[in-house]
């Protein structure tokens, strides 16, 4: 049994993990993949003592630190399952089953799925959640950006550069996030938006063909190569539906990290914590993790040698 | 003898460059597509993986989607 297992090696993740592995704790990391959100973040300004680095940069650095401790780690793995189970918690992944005395939840943010037909089967066929990576692949074609807010925007900026067409999908009356950004996209020919819009279907045989949206109850279907989804992000909290969430589905934590259930504590992007900063997650789960450290103490539970 | 190591990639995309540098830190030998300016190349990394999204790995003809770094090493036998 670990005296603690953390899920997620985003900043919060990597951060407790080496706060705990330098209290000699035996620690897993099970996670999808290292760095979270950082590293596909762009230019990072606001982390202290660096004034300019590259998301991926610092996630490298993160990742750099955490590979100098000797923990247990398991990448490519999703944990499917969390729960506590007398004094044990519990967590069950695509492959196998793990016991620990106590977890760590820093399993961060994902993009928001639109929820309707095709969008699970044209997923990297066309349809993208990530511009910074998959843009130039849409070079000469016509795209439909889904979201009206700062990262449809930015998205779209991208794709005016090297894009055909862009039609801008947006379910609000008008254009929300910076207006330096609305006015580049609105005064571009390229750009035609739809406002009070909502996308019924993404169709195509192998690949995205078009996307059918609704707007003010007449549908019409827009031909395109590539859709981009920008509607927000979503916590990562499926697997744990024990863990007390607020509306927004972000887990309750107090000051000392903890959420609902005795030796589950949550950081980061994933939490109620309203400040979503690479610097604010990294500064939880260090939190998290010596708060762990108390908890074990206080419940004599001792750490494995 | 050394597998045939094949990237295709944008210069844009974050897990791209870990993957090379994955593949630089171990040695590898690799030839790197740049899919946003050789089009042809981007058709030929959608025939092969079926899919759009970068990056792509192409070892000796097994073809790994994303930065997936066991299923790379177990390919390359490392």
């Amino acid at each position: 049994m670990y005296d603690l297992i953390i899920i997620g090696a985003g900043p919060a993740g990597i951060t407790a993990a080496v706060y705990a592995a330098r209290q000699r704790m035996d620690l897993l990391v099970i996670t999808k993949d290292i760095g979270g959100q950082a590293a596909i973040s762009g230019d990072v300004e606001n982390y202290t003592g660096y004034q300019f680095i590259t998301g991926p940069d610092l996630a490298g650095k993160f990742e750099e630190h955490l590979r100098n401790y000797k923990i247990g780690l398991k990448e490519n793995e999703e944990v499917l399952e969390l729960k506590k189970r007398g004094e044990v918690v519990w967590v069950r992944t695509q492959r196998q089953e793990y016991e620990g005395r106590t977890a760590i939840i820093a399993s961060g943010k994902k993009s928001r799925e639109l929820n309707v037909p095709g969008e699970r089967e044209f997923k990297n066929r066309g349809l993208s959640y990530c511009a910074t990576c998959d843009a130039p692949l849409f070079t000469g074609k016509a795209v439909a950006v889904i979201g009206g807010g700062n990262s449809a925007l930015d998205t779209s900026i991208q794709l005016i550069k090297i894009a055909k067409r862009i039609y801008i999908v947006n379910i609000s009356s008008q254009l929300g996030g910076d207006e330096i950004l609305r006015e580049t996209v609105k005064h571009n020919e390229k750009v035609t938006v739809f406002n009070n819009a909502q996308v019924t279907e993404i169709t195509g045989d192998k690949m995205v063909k078009a996307v059918k949206i609704k707007q003010e109850g007449k549908e019409q279907t827009l031909a395109v190569e590539g859709v981009f989804v920008e509607i927000g992000l979503v916590p990562n909290t499926n697997f744990a539906p024990d863990v007390e969430k607020n509306q927004r589905g972000e887990i309750k934590i107090n000051s000392a990290n903890e959420t609902n259930i005795p030796g589950i504590f949550a950081a980061g992007d994933v939490t109620d914590v309203p400040e979503k900063q690479i610097i604010i997650a990294a500064g939880e789960g260090s939190k998290a993790s010596l708060n762990v450290f108390k908890y074990l103490a206080q419940h004599n539970l001792k750490l494995a040698k | 003898m050394a597998k045939s190591v094949k990237v295709y990639s944008t210069p844009t995309c974050p897990w791209c460059v870990r993957v090379k540098q994955f593949l630089s830190e171990n040695n590898i030998l690799f030839e790197n597509y740049d899919v946003s300016q050789e089009p042809s190349k981007g058709e030929e990394m959608v025939n092969k993986s079926g899919q759009m999204g970068v990056p792509v790995i192409d070892i000796d003809g097994s073809i790994i989607v994303g930065f997936d770094r066991e299923r790379i090493k177990q390919a390359l036998g490392i």
